[in-house]
């Protein structure tokens, strides 16, 4: 029972989003092209999405949903704000960089939870990540900011790891 | 109307100056790593505002442009992510600058992790 309404989520998810695709491709709401749309997401979704695991620990709660839009205003402002800090050490003339792989343990337990911090850390400019080894990311820093490099890397996924860590279990 | 169209010129303007921040980024950095850094990612912010920009000045494309962007979030960080990982692990050696290699450390301590290069 529990493992059917998993699937019921999985497909309804990716249903939800092949459909709205579909939509905003097609800027139209006449019946045939919802029609047709409908059902080719619903054909794809059903055959390609039985195994899925994909958004099996994604929790659809109101918590969750507030904490997808604190997160996505926190990656925007990280995105924007190392943007220009990547700007600035481009253009001045000494080239302050101070370049060094360090390690960072996440507590996130979910795949999906792991890929979306290091692909946020990867998107924010100045940080990215080269891999994942059992719970340690090991990221690449144009600039390690601190005595302490241990501590800079946990301030970085700290960042994004808070809203995760309620978006997934 | 006037006034958005000027909104969007403006904000196409500041999305192709950070694409030439990185391209000057891409000629400066001293090796790969950094290069991905200023080279693929500058162009985030870059992309997204030149994309944004020309949504407003064509309100009809808004919703079509949002989906790119989408795309461009999720496909940019997979293939500096795959660019960064294979430099590292054919052994393209980091700058003199760099001070730290945590990684190179936990591998020569701990070698088991060969499994995980597949």
């Amino acid at each position: 029972m529990n493992l059917k309404t998993m699937k019921l989520k999985e497909i309804s998810i990716i249903f939800i989003i092949l459909f709205a695709a579909w939509l905003i491709l097609n800027q139209s709401t006449a019946t045939e092209y919802l029609v047709s749309g409908a059902l080719i997401a619903l054909a794809i979704s059903m055959l390609m999405c039985r195994h899925c695991t994909v958004f099996d620990e994604l929790r659809l709660s109101p918590k969750a949903f507030l904490f997808t839009l604190l997160f996505l205003f926190t990656f925007i402002k990280e995105l924007i704000k190392a943007n220009f800090d990547i700007a600035w050490r481009v253009l001045s003339p000494s080239l302050p960089i101070k370049p060094g792989i360090i390690r960072a343990t996440t507590t996130l337990q979910s795949k999906m939870a792991r890929l979306i911090l290091a692909n946020s850390i990867t998107l924010t400019p100045g940080t990215f990540t080269i891999d994942i080894i059992d719970d340690t990311l090991y990221i690449h820093c144009v600039y390690v900011d601190s005595e302490d490099p241990e501590q800079y890397g946990q301030q970085i996924i700290r960042k994004f790891e808070k809203y995760l860590e309620v978006i997934y279990g | 109307m006037e006034f958005i169209k000027i909104c969007g010129a403006v904000l196409t303007l500041i999305g192709s100056l950070f694409i030439l921040f990185a391209a000057i980024g891409l000629l400066r950095m001293p090796d790969i790593y950094n290069r991905i850094q200023a080279g693929t990612k500058a162009t985030t912010l870059g992309s997204i505002l030149t994309l944004l920009g020309i949504g407003l000045i064509h309100p009809d494309w808004l919703l079509k442009l949002i989906l790119l962007i989408l795309f461009v979030l999720i496909s940019n960080p997979v293939s500096s992510h795959v660019l960064g990982r294979a430099a590292y692990f054919i052994g393209i050696p980091l700058s003199a600058k760099t001070h730290i290699d945590n990684l190179k450390q936990d591998r020569q301590e701990n070698p088991v992790t060969k499994e995980n290069e597949s």
